[in-house]
């Protein structure tokens, strides 16, 4: 087991490295640099690039910028100054994080319901139900969820307000809509598992042994079928946390995403560079975590892999 | 049926019942059904799946009014028009307008055009260079293979859209760049893919009989081991098409993948989200092909999967 974690640990700090590394050469490849704009003066131009450290040999820029990574600092902004990564992540990132984990939260537990019950009802008018929403859930991306959601529960009904982030009733709308598509293929996979769960010998062995339906259901069925759901947790997060962008603008919430958008549309590079490594090392570290839980769940995984 | 009446039955039978009628060998061994190649199965199997044969059909139907619709609407794809702004469905303009008043009728099919085209390019570069890649690793192992593994275990650790971003950012907006930043992610999974059932297969007789013969090693692979899999690999490239076009839209939506007055899918359900309260079909038109596509395709994927492997059937 442990080596099988200082494995996981070993390749997502490598994944990271490899990641800053290609984001810190992708930078200098970028057409235009950051002071191109002709109204600099040469020699106002030199003096930033002092400032910032662009006249150094790259391999020392290199480093200084690694080193910088380690202690935390994640860059500045060229465009604003005195803006920095690290102050944008601090105000934006509990957005991010809060809205990210009622998504995945909204998702699973739906998702795991919708599939149970499917399943359960298998061949029936519920079953039909809940696997189209399952179907029609993963054919729409989460943006135009999201903006369909505010169009219907924020605009024509009135319900729920469309957008900015304030109580409980304002997080409903974004969560559903950055959550749905999770929501659909846990559901799918969830009902697919169910399915071949039941035909399994071990169910048959509970039913001979006079084992209550009830038990079987939640005991045996969906306690085995619940693994498959498990392995795809890690990319689950990823896409939910990637989500975050499209529906932090759809809904103006000013979390680390609608940052990110505004970014790039204002070709603000270094500060587009400094959030993605960010965020890429903050998913790695999710996956991480997520691989190292499954193997704690399924020993067969650990000796596999 | 009683004791008599059996033997009643078996009494009006005499010996003459049970007369050598003699062999035909030739009738034993002919076959009485027609003969049928793979392909051919696997078309009758999907024929006979409504759903997926529906599915087949619909993709046909969009991809023939992207090639044509333009060409044969009076509209140009930019030809704007201040009189007839953010007008609904009319027989004028059969999707409407949007808010500089082109028409989106032609505007759909033309980003059906780019959203389509980069699906499918993306999904087969990928998966020609995944396969490729893959079976090599597969057939040879060794140090390589573990270096490339090692690769693909960085690649899929970050995730795909950061990368595309940041191509994206480098390379300027636009088709190809779209592709690039694509496949420059996309190959690891059908690479992974490959390699696993290269793995599985490489033991086999099949394999085993073809190195007795002395095929070479590039002709095992293309010749014997590739044709095995061909039916998983199609099945995963109808797959991996709805995700490329959903990254597609996600690029184009926080403005990095095509930039208008080029018009796809992405882009016009960018531009009917800003005008969602006064014009909401300028959203509902482009999302309604960008699903009706998406669901089109998984489904089809399903009905594929079933007829190349029809054991896997009723699985999800």
């Amino acid at each position: 087991m442990r080596k099988y974690i200082l494995k996981r640990i070993g390749i997502s700090l490598l994944t990271v490295f490899v990641l800053a590394t290609v984001v810190f050469f992708l930078a200098r490849l970028m057409p235009g640099g950051p002071f191109s704009d002709p109204k600099i003066s040469a020699t106002a131009r030199e003096n930033l690039a002092h400032y910032y450290g662009f006249d150094k040999p790259l391999i020392e820029q290199y480093f200084t910028y690694l080193g910088n990574l380690l202690h935390g600092n994640f860059g500045y902004s060229t465009k604003y100054p005195g803006q920095t990564v690290n102050a944008l992540l601090a105000s934006s990132f509990p957005y991010s994080a809060d809205l990210g984990l009622r998504a995945l939260c909204f998702a699973i537990s739906f998702g795991l319901v919708f599939g149970v019950m499917s399943a359960l009802n298998r061949g029936n008018g519920i079953d039909l139900f809940f696997v189209i929403v399952a179907v029609i859930g993963t054919s729409v991306p989460d943006f135009i969820m999201g903006a369909i959601l505010q169009h219907f529960f924020g605009y024509k009904w009135g319900l729920l307000p469309i957008a900015q982030y304030k109580d409980i009733t304002y997080t409903i709308l974004p969560s559903v809509g950055l959550g749905f598509y999770t929501m659909a293929s846990v559901s799918r996979i969830m009902r697919a598992s169910m399915l071949e769960v039941v035909q399994q010998d071990y169910i048959k062995t509970a039913r001979a042994k006079g084992v209550s339906n009830f038990r079987i259901t939640w005991k045996h069925q969906i306690r085995n079928a619940i693994m498959p759901v498990i392995t795809i947790l890690g990319p689950i997060v990823a896409s939910v946390l990637t989500g975050t962008f499209v529906i932090e603008s759809v809904f103006a919430i000013p979390g680390m995403g609608k940052y990110y958008v505004e970014s790039v549309q204002n070709n603000d590079y270094s500060m587009i560079l400094g959030m993605t490594v960010f965020y890429g090392a903050f998913l790695v570290f999710c996956n991480m975590i997520v691989d190292i839980l499954y193997g704690l769940i399924d020993p067969r995984i650990r000796i596999s892999k | 049926m009683t004791e008599e009446t059996k033997a009643a039955a078996v009494g009006a039978l005499t010996d003459e019942d049970f007369a050598v009628v003699g062999k035909n060998l030739e009738q034993m061994e002919s076959i009485s059904r027609p003969i049928l190649t793979f392909w051919q199965e696997v078309w009758r199997r999907i024929r006979k799946n409504k759903v997926a044969y529906f599915s087949l059909l619909l993709l046909t139907l969009y991809a023939l009014l992207a090639i044509f619709a333009p060409m044969l609407s009076r509209y140009g794809f930019d030809d704007q028009d201040a009189y007839a702004m953010r007008q609904g469905l009319s027989a004028t303009h059969w999707l409407g307008t949007d808010s500089l008043g082109r028409d989106l009728w032609v505007r759909v099919w033309m980003g059906a055009r780019v959203s389509l085209s980069i699906g499918l390019t993306a999904a087969l570069i990928n998966s020609v260079i995944g396969t490729v890649i893959g079976g090599f690793c597969g057939y040879y192992g060794g140090k390589l293979d573990m270096l490339i593994m090692r690769l693909i275990d960085v690649i899929y650790g970050i995730p795909s859209l950061i990368v595309c971003i940041l191509v994206m950012i480098v390379l300027g907006s636009g088709v190809k760049s779209l592709i690039v930043a694509m496949v420059i992610t996309g190959w690891a999974g059908s690479c992974r893919f490959t390699r696993g059932e290269v793995l599985r297969l490489k033991e086999q007789e099949f394999v085993l009989a073809a190195r007795v013969m002395g095929e070479p090693v590039f002709s095992i692979i293309v010749r014997e081991l590739i044709p095995n899999i061909m039916g998983l690999l199609i099945t995963n490239l109808a797959m991996a098409i709805p995700g490329a076009i959903f990254q597609e839209a996600f690029l184009s939506y926080i403005g990095l993948g095509i930039a208008p007055p080029q018009a796809s899918w992405g882009v016009l359900a960018k531009e009917g989200t800003k005008m969602l309260k006064i014009a909401p079909h300028m959203l509902y038109v482009p999302a309604f092909f960008i699903c009706t596509t998406v669901l089109a395709l998984n489904q089809l994927g399903n009905g594929l999967r079933d007829a190349f492997d029809p054991r896997l059937r009723g699985m999800e």
